[in-house]
């Protein structure tokens, strides 16, 4: 197989585009891909300051160092969960990535911010972990953007990630959670905009991208991801796209485009009001946002078995660490 | 040949060669879509053929659930 651009012996294959590159070729493809993606649904503005949330694994990675390739001033973001080793492991890749380039990163370790580690929080509050998980990296992504003055959250959701759910929400007809699908959700107050410029990139694109640029990423599976529907999703998925290479950007690219719109359109007229938290003051559609009611609940049980002090209370604003914050973010 | 499985355990399996990738795969029973293979640096395509003296890896790319 030839690279299309220079006729060399390619090095990977973009089958749902029916081409192939050498190794130097398809680093300029992946990162056109990724500048379109962003041109095209007005990701990013030039001066942007974007906060880049950095698991430590291919996706996250990547993402920044396109986003840092492309000249935007990026801070990355590392939430340590305290799942075991495992977290360890994330830190380390994301602050060797951070280091090697120069670029600064903040961290924020949950069990420091908030007494209470991921796996302690489920326990507690009897929740399956990527549940509490999720909820509780989408709000310190938030606060942090919004109270440290980013622009833009932007994560490393891939086509995969993308696809699978949207097949999740549409085997249960979920249609409330259909509609907030797409690579840019807007700014709202104190909501920051976010944002998903490898929307529509495969994994394997992105870790054929990863291992050539050579960047350092966590290669191994968090614990708690084994049996997730997500998984299952993704390899019938792969399947489907191993027979019919372009199954999975047809398939979130065409709802995008042609049924999200209708089913917008179908919903009650005007969107849910968003008030401040009583808590925190950050927006939701209740009294208490969800954030502050599932911590509330681990400390109340924490509190009865004694593994947190009787006097604790929860407090919501996290706490922060700085590495290698450089001048022009003001450190 | 050796097949160094990360998917995302390691596993060794040895193969007869010569072989194409998309036969080693198929061998395995990996759908092609979820994974990288690669000889050393060098990243191989499925049509790529790997011999009795060589040894590939076979990467997976995908990942659980995210927020």
């Amino acid at each position: 197989m030839k690279c299309r651009v220079c006729g060399k012996k390619a090095a990977v294959e973009v089958r749902r585009q029916g081409q192939a590159f050498c190794s130097e070729h398809y680093l300029e493809w992946f990162e056109r891909q990724v500048e379109r993606a962003i041109r095209r649904h007005r990701m990013l503005n030039e001066h942007d300051r974007v906060l880049v949330a950095v698991s430590g694994g291919k996706d996250s990675i990547a993402l920044w160092e396109v986003l840092h390739r492309l000249g935007y001033a990026t801070t990355g973001l590392h939430i340590q969960l305290g799942i075991d080793a495992y977290s360890q492991r994330a830190l380390k890749a994301t602050r060797a990535y951070a280091q090697n380039r120069g670029l600064p990163l903040i961290v924020v370790d949950l069990k420091e911010a908030y007494r209470l580690a991921i796996p302690e929080l489920a326990e507690l509050t009897r929740r399956r972990a990527c549940s509490v998980c999720g909820l509780t990296k989408r709000y310190v992504m938030n606060r942090v953007a919004v109270e440290e003055g980013f622009d833009v959250v932007a994560t490393g959701h891939n086509l995969d990630d993308e696809a699978s759910v949207l097949l999740g929400n549409v085997l249960h007809w979920q249609t409330d959670a259909l509609v907030r699908q797409g690579p840019v959700l807007p700014a709202k107050t104190k909501l920051a905009k976010r944002v998903k410029p490898l929307y529509l990139l495969t994994e394997r694109e992105i870790l054929a991208y990863t291992l050539l640029r050579r960047l350092p990423y966590q290669h191994e599976e968090c614990p708690f991801a084994a049996g997730a529907k997500s998984l299952l999703y993704k390899e019938a998925l792969n399947k489907l796209e191993s027979a019919m290479p372009g199954t999975k950007q047809a398939f979130l690219e065409q709802y995008l485009k042609k049924i999200e719109p209708i089913l917008k359109e179908g919903l009650p007229a005007g969107e849910i009001e968003l008030k401040a938290c009583e808590r925190c003051g950050y927006p939701t559609t209740g009294e208490v946002c969800a954030f502050c009611k599932t911590w509330d609940h681990a400390y109340r049980w924490a509190r009865k078995r004694a593994v947190l002090p009787d006097e604790t209370r929860f407090e919501p604003k996290p706490a922060l660490a700085f590495y290698a914050k450089t001048a022009a973010d003001g450190g | 040949m050796k097949v160094v499985l990360r998917t995302p355990e390691r596993e060794e399996r040895e193969l007869k060669g010569p072989k194409r990738v998309r036969q080693v795969l198929e061998e395995l029973g990996i759908v092609p879509e979820g994974v990288i293979v690669a000889r050393g640096e060098e990243l191989l395509t499925l049509d790529d053929e790997v011999t009795d003296g060589d040894t590939i890896e076979v990467i997976s790319a995908v990942s659980g659930g995210r927020a």
